[in-house]
């Protein structure tokens, strides 16, 4: 009995130590970048990974700073992400209703088309879209990009959000069709309050988008203060990396904060999105 | 008996809506009407030049007229403005197709005596019984135009010549040239060389990306949801971190740590009396480096997925094992195992795939750097996907771009679709919901 006891608290043991030390290469990454957004300096290199002085001249100098609009870009970027999850999601809904609850000709087409289509890569495409925004005069604009990302958000999330649909019991929809209920009341009285877990999911998904793209956003909007917040970073990384570290640390905790608590407050979600993808598609 | 189904037929062939104002639906005809105005004096002025644009992709290069450059032709305009001429031709024909089918309908319904619908009811009707399609018109027209369109293009644009240094408008006109440009990467030395490396290391990379961090993330869920682990939540939480983090910030941090001359890494290392290594510049070391902060990127999605799977395995199957006298081993690999392998299947089939395009990872952490120098504008940790990048934005090699975007769409492509036909029966079986 004892032995096996022991067993059971060296198991135990080894996989606390273990838990510990993966916690730690999890965290470190960010402390590292946290600490070197307060160290005095502009310098990448330090002794040691605490400062010995905290400052935040950092935070205030990217507010103040004329090559730097971190203001602006990040007013920009909260625009066009919001723009474009409001519109992209009521797409993907509209999509993913439209084909979990009717049966038409050129359906199961139609999805696989949305499932090939959302598997090519983007950067040829984005040469096109650059010259039909230029024929459209879009370039530069926020309105082209809010329209871009949302007229994809379709692609890649109709077959998560048809998914979830599917398990919502048609015999719902059938009781409200025999209240007289229109197919606009039954989406917008049945399904949306049912399927908010799944609405979160895509919304969160589609804000964190324009937060991240530094590419095709670094291609329509020219004007820097037009910029979003990836785009600037990256120019930021680019232009000066290792003379203005602490500056980039700033800026890159500014950015990854809000977004990290949102994902953490929402994990639950994330793991139904993830699944419901996965076992349902 | 037939007099009204023809006439409107024939109305609605010689105008779009005529037909319809026959049968006396007049808003659904006037609404046709004036589509019909509004879409031939947009064919008329601009579908001649589209068929001569397609064809020819310019004819007039930019030339010296006394002494100024008076611009020519230029061949990508009109190929992108020919090309969207052409997509409306298409909608303006299946809309005029089905004006037609609707005016004989209707003009039937009135030979055996029905009522015609007034604009309310058809409204109406639409909305009861073509609801779908109506709907989804909305999206496939975004679709339509920003993603069929741009692919049609590239497709296009393989099949031409457009590339530096010879063939860029304004200054020269391109052509098309049938299949030279995949025989080229395909074939010839210079190219294929390249191509098969990077190819090579694209499907290394995406086999040992996917499998790191699948089993990495089964290995911490596990460990996790292990008998006697205590704050499971808050360890996952803990965990969960590195995903939550915009990749485009984790990543550039990454560079930063693991650079070379100032990087934490090398500095921590020193600190134990060991050499620092060229994590990111050396050929061997910067393809791990890559697989190292890959895993440290992909394993919490994994882990996540796991533990979701994990939580839907009914205890019996456990407590069935227990009886026939299983191991902890044993129950693993006769319970635990097959029932993650087999939820989880699809999305490790996408994993794969998407890692396969795993751009971020590699442009923001290498760069595909290290240069190699038998490389056509590649590096050694360029993935097909970033070396379509630097084709197009750094060199202007368009169609040797597009190629390659084909390429990787089909491999892609077949990945997914195989993927798709096998959820779907999974679903028909119905073996774990």
């Amino acid at each position: 009995m004892s032995g096996h006891k022991i067993k059971n608290n060296l198991r135990l043991g080894v996989s606390y130590i273990t838990l510990v030390l993966l916690a730690i290469a999890a965290i470190y990454p960010a402390l590292w970048i946290i600490m070197g957004s307060v160290r005095p300096g502009k310098s990448l290199y330090s002794k040691t990974l605490f400062p010995e002085s905290i400052t935040f001249s950092h935070y205030k100098e990217l507010f103040h700073s004329q090559t730097v609009l971190f203001g602006q870009w990040y007013m920009n970027t909260l625009k066009v992400a919001t723009f474009s999850t409001i519109l992209g999601v009521l797409l993907i809904l509209l999509t993913s209703y439209a084909v979990s609850r009717f049966r038409f000709r050129g359906r199961q087409t139609a999805l696989s088309v949305v499932l090939v289509l959302g598997m090519f890569p983007g950067f040829m495409s984005m040469i096109a879209i650059f010259l039909l925004l230029k024929e459209i005069n879009l370039l530069d604009t926020h309105t082209a990009i809010i329209l871009v990302y949302a007229s994809g958000a379709p692609l890649g999330g109709t077959l998560i959000a048809k998914g979830f649909f599917d398990t919502i019991p048609r015999s719902l929809d059938e009781a409200a069709r025999i209240d007289g209920a229109s197919n606009f009341a039954i989406f917008s009285r049945i399904i949306l309050p049912l399927s908010r877990p799944i609405l979160t999911y895509l919304a969160l998904l589609q804000f964190v988008g324009p937060w991240a793209d530094f590419i095709f956003a670094r291609l329509v909007l020219r004007s820097k203060d037009k910029w979003t917040i990836a785009v600037g970073m990256w120019d930021m990384v680019n232009s000066n990396q290792n003379s203005n570290f602490t500056l980039f640390a700033a800026g890159a905790v500014l950015i990854a904060v809000p977004i990290t608590i949102l994902f953490m407050f929402l994990q639950r979600l994330l793991v139904d999105g993830l699944t419901s993808g996965a076992s349902k598609g | 008996m037939d007099r009204h189904r023809n006439k409107a037929t024939i109305l609605s062939i010689l105008c779009m809506g005529l037909g319809q104002l026959y049968n006396r639906q007049f808003i659904k005809g006037l609404i046709l009407l004036i589509f019909e105005v509004f879409s031939v004096t947009y064919l008329i002025n601009n579908l001649p030049r589209a068929l001569w644009g397609i064809v020819t992709l310019g004819e007039h290069p930019r030339t010296l007229v006394k002494g100024k450059w008076m611009d020519g032709d230029h061949s990508i305009f009109i190929m992108v403005t020919s090309l969207i001429t052409i997509l409306f031709l298409l909608i303006f024909i299946g809309v005029y197709i089905l004006n037609v089918k609707d005016a004989r309908k209707i003009g039937r319904d009135r030979e055996l005596g029905k009522q015609v619908n007034n604009f309310r009811q058809s409204v109406r009707y639409v909305l009861d019984y073509k609801f779908a399609l109506a709907f989804l018109s909305i999206p496939a027209t975004g679709i339509l135009f920003f993603t069929v369109m741009p692919i049609i293009f590239m497709v296009m644009l393989s099949f031409t010549n457009y590339s530096a240094p010879n063939h860029i408008p304004p200054a020269k006109l391109v052509g098309w040239v049938g299949f030279d440009t995949f025989k080229s990467l395909l074939v010839l030395k210079t190219w294929s060389h390249t191509f098969y490396g990077v190819l090579t290391w694209t499907i290394i990379w995406a086999v040992l990306s996917t499998v790191t961090t699948y089993f990495g993330g089964m290995l911490v869920a596990l460990l996790i949801n292990q008998k006697g682990i205590r704050y499971k939540g808050l360890w996952r939480t803990i965990l969960i971190l590195p995903y939550a983090i915009p990749q485009i910030i984790s990543l550039l941090v990454m560079r930063m740590m693991f650079n070379g001359q100032f990087g934490a890494i090398n500095q921590y290392l020193g600190y134990f009396g060991l050499g620092g290594l060229p994590w990111l510049t050396d050929e061997y070391w910067a393809k791990v480096t890559l697989i190292v902060v890959n895993m440290w990127v992909g394993i919490p999605v994994s882990m996540l997925l796991i533990m979701g799977v994990l939580t839907t395995i009914p205890r019996d199957m456990y407590e069935a094992a227990e009886v026939d006298g299983a191991t902890g081993f044993q129950k693993f690999k006769i319970v635990t195992l097959p029932m993650i392998l087999f939820t989880t299947a699809p999305t490790l089939i996408m994993q794969f795939a998407g890692n396969i395009n795993n751009f971020n990872m590699i442009y923001l952490l290498t760069g595909g750097d290290p240069v190699k120098g038998d490389y056509q504008y590649a590096g050694a940790t360029d993935l097909l996907v970033t070396w379509l990048y630097k084709l197009t934005l750094n060199q202007n090699k368009y169609n040797m771009a597009s190629a390659i975007g084909i390429i990787i769409f089909l491999i892609v492509a077949s990945f997914s679709i195989y993927n798709y036909r096998r959820t779907k029966s999974f679903k028909e079986e119905d073996m774990i919901q």
